[in-house]
């Protein structure tokens, strides 16, 4: 860090955030994968995870924001969820169930494991897709261009 | 059957969920993919297979009887059903074939409309608006229905705006599009929500079974109705409610013009007749009431109405759109007659309207890629100078008309006689009359086209410049296909009749999971 930012008035919060932002992104995966026994999943810990990285741009801004990830990895991510969740649903095909029948993964299962496994990677792709896109859309109201800048108030 | 072996038995067996889910995923590595064309051949391929499946899905629905599909292996009505009758299965093949034939000439056509970098998304979108109409045809679950409604709006409200670059007035047709589409999302949910409310279940069938147990005197369900209707009439633009379609139409890349008109007001009909005859029961008081009075009143208003509009606007496309509010008004006044052979009408002309208004918008289309025409007024000579093109854009306009040998007269034709039956003369007179004033705007149109000059440009008339192959052949095969079903009537016509025999039937309440028992309420209600 720079001589300029260290007496810069956000010092604090950069300090404060960067020890938060990896355990906000420790939590997400805490609700996701605490997702199957208790109350989360993929879309709470989706947003979660979003949020750190929102949190991220919010104190450093958004360029630094994009440098880190970068939006076509945030495209990537976002496409990949849906895969990742279409993708078990042809899994299930290609195992000869229906659609996204879990049950197909583990036949032989008394505990309904292959239910469980599918929910598992099902699950992922939420994560993917909801992080993604919730980036996204950050990224596209941040990056708006004001049509009248501050200075012209 | 002899030509259902022609199809692989997993089609048979998983189509109706692959039909939906193959473009959805697909949609999603389009919008990863670099390569424009090689996105264009992937659409191409989907759309392809999307035929083929519903073909082989409607062959089977015609042998076998109607198709359930649990999805995830779920009976419903706890499981997320998809289901296959007679009346969603000839509008899947319809959309898969318009889709198809638009693909074709979105080539070219894209080309000139979409930047460059936007074409690999633009593609992308379409295939998830595609899976969005294709879902909302195929699902049993009232909840799915609106979610699939909503994956196709919003893939919508996208790609009308994306005619930007082309006229900064898609931007606004756009943002409009999005506010009235997303009100009429909004009240489905709230009569979804209400039914649920008083039902405890989702899938249709099952929804059916315990309405006919709760009785017509449940105010909660009337709402419902209500909030349904109103919804449902916003996305099919039925009359007062259609003030987002002619900017829509008018301004949306030419390609995904003809691929909106021909389908997303149809998906939309077909939900209305869904809920209304086979969810509700339309032999119940404020049912027929409704259907008759509203569904009909507003068809006949829109089409006198929206047809007098057509007459007065100079832009071909706003001509054509206004033309669709007023066909939308034939289809719920055969609706509105309640009878076999008024749905029948109103069904057949659902599909009529689609080839006829798919293949107006792509010569619309080629005219502009040609020579950038856009108004009524500069069509002068386009006989002459776009020759295989104005005369598909001919065959399609008689068919709007109505002419004999064309389809547009079929369902024209069915539609009387079930006024007939009825006994509302005033009604064929209102068919009669504004099937003239579709004469003045299509022949406004025609009469610029064969009987005015070629325009001179520095004293030198217009050279002949046909629009290329990729658009003339979907053109040709729409405006083919509204000639030979016009005179070979007995296919099409079957197919309603199936269609209009399950809407005659009432409510359906043949739940495949079993009956569900009502949970009981206890304490205040």
């Amino acid at each position: 860090m720079s001589a300029q930012n260290q007496h810069s008035p956000h010092v604090i919060l950069r300090v404060v955030s960067k020890i938060l932002i990896p355990l906000i992104a420790l939590f997400a995966l805490y609700v996701h994968f605490h997702g199957d026994y208790g109350p989360g999943g993929g879309f709470q810990a989706g947003v979660i995870f979003a949020s750190a990285i929102i949190l991220y741009a919010l104190i450093f801004g958004l360029d630094e924001a994009k440098r880190a990830v970068p939006p076509s990895w945030v495209r990537i991510c976002m496409s990949l969820g849906v895969l990742v969740y279409g993708g078990t649903g042809v899994a299930t095909w290609m195992l000869g169930g229906q659609f996204l029948n879990f049950t197909v993964f583990a036949p032989e299962s008394t505990h309904a494991s292959g239910q469980h496994w599918g929910i598992f990677a099902v699950e992922l792709g939420v994560l993917f897709a909801v992080t993604g896109a919730m980036v996204a859309i950050f990224y596209a109201f941040g990056s708006r261009v004001p049509e009248l800048r501050d200075e012209d108030w | 059957m002899q030509i259902m072996s022609l199809f692989p038995e997993w089609i048979l067996s998983h189509g109706a969920a692959s039909i939906v889910v193959v473009p959805l995923l697909l949609a999603v590595i389009t919008a990863l993919n670099p390569s424009a064309k090689l996105a264009w051949a992937t659409v191409l391929g989907v759309t392809a297979l999307c035929v083929f499946t519903a073909l082989g899905l409607l062959l089977q629905v015609m042998s076998y009887g109607p198709i359930h599909y649990n999805m995830g292996g779920w009976a419903p009505p706890l499981g997320i059903g998809y289901y296959i009758d007679g009346l969603n299965a000839p509008l899947l093949l319809l959309i898969s074939v318009v889709a198809f034939l638009c693909t074709l000439y979105a080539l070219p056509s894209v080309i000139a409309e979409v930047e460059p970098k936007k074409r690999g998304p633009f593609y992308a979108a379409f295939l998830i608006s595609l899976a969005g109409l294709l879902g909302m045809v195929t699902t049993a679950d009232a909840f799915n229905v609106f979610v699939f409604l909503e994956v196709s709006s919003i893939s919508t409200y996208v790609l009308v705006a994306m005619g930007a670059s082309r006229d900064r007035r898609a931007l606004s047709s756009s943002f409009n599009y999005l506010i009235m589409g997303s009100i009429g999302a909004t009240f489905f949910v709230i009569g979804i929500g209400f039914l649920y409310m008083q039902t405890g279940t989702l899938n249709m069938m099952d929804m059916a079974r315990l309405l006919q147990e709760i009785g017509p005197g449940d105010r909660v369900v009337q709402l419902a109705f209500a909030f349904i209707v109103i919804g449902l009439g916003l996305k099919l633009a039925m009359f007062p409610l259609h003030m987002w379609l002619p900017g829509a139409y008018a301004y949306a890349p030419s390609f995904f013009t003809a691929f909106l008109a021909a389908t997303a007001t149809k998906a939309a009909l077909y939900l209305l007749l869904r809920f209304t005859f086979t969810v509700f029961d339309p032999s119940w008081d404020y049912i027929a009431t409704a259907v008759m009075i509203l569904l009909a009143g507003m068809g006949i208003a829109g089409m006198v109405a929206a047809s007098l509009q057509a007459i007065f606007q100079n832009d071909i496309r706003r001509v054509l759109a206004y033309s669709s509010v007023a066909q939308v008004g034939y289809m719920l006044l055969g609706i509105g007659m309640a009878t076999t052979l008024g749905l029948t009408a109103g069904y057949l002309h659902m599909i009529n309207h689609a080839i006829m208004k798919g293949a107006l918008f792509i010569a619309v289309g080629a005219f502009w890629y040609r020579f950038g025409i856009t108004q009524v007024s500069d069509m002068r000579g386009l006989g002459k100078t776009m020759p295989w093109t104005m005369a598909g854009f001919t065959i399609a306009g008689i068919s709007l008309i109505g002419v004999p040998g064309t389809v547009g007269f079929v369902s024209k034709l069915i539609l009387v006689e079930a006024a007939a039956e009825n006994g509302w003369w005033w009604a064929i007179g209102v068919i009669v009359a504004t099937s003239i004033l579709a004469i003045i705007y299509v022949g406004r149109m025609i009469e610029k086209a064969y009987f005015k000059p070629v325009p001179q440009i520095n004293d030198r008339p217009v050279l002949r410049n046909e629009a290329p192959l990729a658009m003339l052949i979907p053109l040709w095969v729409l405006a083919l296909a509204s000639l030979v079903f016009g005179i070979q009537t007995e296919w099409l016509t079957s197919m309603a009749e199936a269609a209009a025999q399950v809407l005659s039937a009432g409510p359906n309440t043949d739940v495949p999971g079993g009956a569900y028992v009502l949970p009981k309420v206890t304490g205040g209600h």
